[in-house]
């Protein structure tokens, strides 16, 4: 794995008694993309504005490249953010916006016009010199926002819900367009945001976020495919989350039926959580599957169905390609590598949260 | 229709000026005729030392005022900011209600405070008078835009390597500039207009440009009055035109 260029150490803040982050710990990289996910409330932009310099942690130690900055004001810190509302500056036109760090730090004449073209080449504007922030686009004063940011060369780059405030298609390619300029950058990006889409599309590393503890670190991969609890399940993608009892390594009992799995180490007769994603979910003939049901409910959604299952007293969460229409006696199968198996929650925080987004 | 009634609520809200208007033109001393055009009052006007001098003291008074005002407004609104917003909203009201209060209250209060103080009344006496009145003016002018203002542009230009002179100087002052300037002249008509504060809080010699006009006219009413009042009007009218006209022209 690359070089560490952030640590955070027992990172602990609280607001008006309200305990916002708890003793966080977490590992950044080199040229990694790092996306903090989490339902808002979660602790993700307060742990950014620690990093930014914004907020000072209660407890705790901020290590930036081997040096200590948990008290090094923001404008000392070697990295830049990006701000959900883009926070340009009304009253400046795109390129005094972009020249404005390079000019506090009184780089020369030349070299903040050649910088100020890159920049303007690099987010796709050339020629918006003169233009005014309100004049622009929300996607081009996003663009602008994060040419400001890149012109003073961070190792760092935080984003703060950068995308949050524009439409759908035009996130979709801001979100090719950031991982983009970061490959040609080469240099770490931080990202927060509530959207498991955006999580899943561009990062490297995604850290899922709840009522400010971690709950899991992984690739998108490892996230949406091996959820560790029920709260990662729930808020990554859609999920049939099922109580089950695990009977020995590799079968597991789920409303009154065994399934094959792949799971190993949990013990025998142990009740656990079971995930099975809608898409895994396989129906077919009666009498062929191991539970049976009846189709209740179905949605065209584009790209598949949608269809809800009562099936052993349980509404499952079925897509498919296949229509079946409501009514419809089916047999559910599940293949045993589609089976997560995870601990019950140990803690509140754990547990499946209804999502609002 | 609607027309017919615009002109009618307009020609009730400035007859009385449109009248002295007239008058300060008027050649002949007395109201009820009209003895052809003229600037003589005008001119003798200027030629009165007494009024002259009035005059200087109005504007030092109004521009003095205005900007200690402003000054003490702003500062006040940057503390009030960083506020939660209970707080703010409390702090707002109490700076709120000497505006409301009756200015003869006012006036009488300024009074009776520099007495028990024992406070020469003089210029002094009024400047901080117009200084306290002002300061609600200010802050009402500034409040609104520095709410409006984006937090984060703030943090951004401290992101980029201000620090937090400069991000303010550079990035917050010229985005609630508006407020600013609207705040002064507000505070400075304010001043400017003001004849019962001032008449309780000046001493004697000391004689701003209404309360010049009060003396006057209790001896008897000279067409010079007219011409004083007038100029009055047309100092305040455009100033007022300025107020209103100074925001929207930079929300653009």
């Amino acid at each position: 794995m690359a070089k560490t260029l952030v640590n955070l150490e027992k990172i602990s803040k609280s607001y008006d008694g309200h305990l916002v982050l708890d003793e966080l710990d977490l590992t950044i990289h080199e040229n990694e993309f790092v996306t903090l996910l989490g339902p808002s409330g979660c602790g993700k932009t307060t742990t950014l504005r620690i990093l930014g310099g914004f907020e000072r942690p209660d407890k705790g130690r901020v290590v930036f490249d081997g040096m200590d900055i948990t008290n090094l004001p923001a404008n000392k810190r070697n990295l830049n953010t990006v701000f959900q509302k883009y926070a340009l500056f009304p009253h400046m036109s795109v390129a005094e916006n972009i020249a404005f760090g390079l000019k506090i730090k009184n780089k020369p004449k030349s070299y903040i016009d050649d910088k100020i073209k890159y920049a303007l080449k690099l987010v796709n504007l050339d020629g918006y010199e003169d233009r005014r922030p309100n004049s622009l686009s929300g996607g081009q004063q996003q663009r602008i926002a994060i040419a400001r940011a890149i012109v003073n060369e961070p190792r760092l780059l935080l984003l703060d819900e950068p995308l949050g405030a524009l439409d759908l298609k035009l996130r979709q390619d801001m979100q090719y367009e950031l991982i983009r300029l970061k490959n040609e950058l080469g240099i770490t990006f931080i990202y927060v945001t509530h959207d498991q889409e955006e999580a899943l599309t561009m990062s490297d590393t995604i850290v899922v976020m709840n009522q400010g503890y971690i709950q899991q670190i992984g690739t998108p991969e490892s996230i949406y495919n091996e959820p560790e609890n029920a709260f990662v399940a729930d808020f990554i993608g859609d999920s049939n989350i099922l109580g089950g009892t695990m009977i020995h390594d590799r079968l597991v009992e789920i409303l009154g039926a065994r399934f094959d799995c792949v799971d190993e180490g949990f013990g025998e007769n142990k009740p656990v959580d079971v995930v099975i994603r809608p898409e895994d979910v396989k129906l077919v003939v009666p009498g062929e599957g191991l539970i049976e049901g009846v189709v209740s409910h179905l949605i065209f959604k584009g790209v598949h169905y949608e269809m809800e299952v009562q099936a052993g007293g349980f509404e499952w969460l079925v897509q498919s390609t296949h229509m079946r229409p409501v009514g419809t006696k089916v047999s559910i199968n599940v293949e045993p590598s589609n089976i997560q198996i995870m601990n019950k929650p140990a803690s509140e925080d754990e547990e499946a949260v209804p999502l609002e987004v | 229709m609607k027309k017919l009634y615009i002109s009618l609520i307009f020609l009730f809200l400035y007859a009385p000026i449109f009248t002295l208007i007239v008058l300060s033109f008027n050649a002949s001393k007395t109201r009820a005729k009209w003895g052809g055009f003229t600037l003589k009052w005008y001119f003798s006007l200027f030629e009165n030392e007494a009024i002259l001098q009035a005059l200087w003291n109005t504007l030092l008074l109004a521009a003095l005022s205005a900007l200690i005002a402003t000054v003490i407004g702003l500062v006040a609104c940057i503390a009030m900011q960083s506020m939660k917003k209970k707080t703010r909203a409390l702090i707002l009201g109490i700076a709120n209600i000497p505006m409301l209060n009756a200015e003869i209250v006012t006036g009488i209060s300024f009074m009776l405070l520099f007495i028990s103080l024992g406070v020469t009344f003089g210029f002094g006496t009024i400047l901080l008078a117009h200084i306290t009145f002002n300061i609600p003016y200010v802050i009402l002018s500034i409040q609104p835009r520095m709410k409006q203002l984006n937090t984060s542009t703030y943090e951004a230009a401290l992101d980029l390597g201000a620090n937090s002179l400069q991000a303010f100087f550079r990035i917050v002052f010229p985005d609630i500039l508006p407020g600013i300037l609207s705040g002064f002249l507000m505070a400075f008509t304010m001043s400017l207009d003001d004849f019962i504060i001032t008449h309780f809080t000046k001493g004697p010699g000391v004689d701003t440009l209404s309360t010049k006009i009060y003396t006057e006219v209790r001896k008897g009413i000279k067409p010079e009055m007219y011409s004083l009042s007038t100029l009055i009007f047309a100092a305040v009218f455009i100033l007022m035109l300025l107020v209103n006209y100074t925001p929207r022209k930079k929300e653009k």
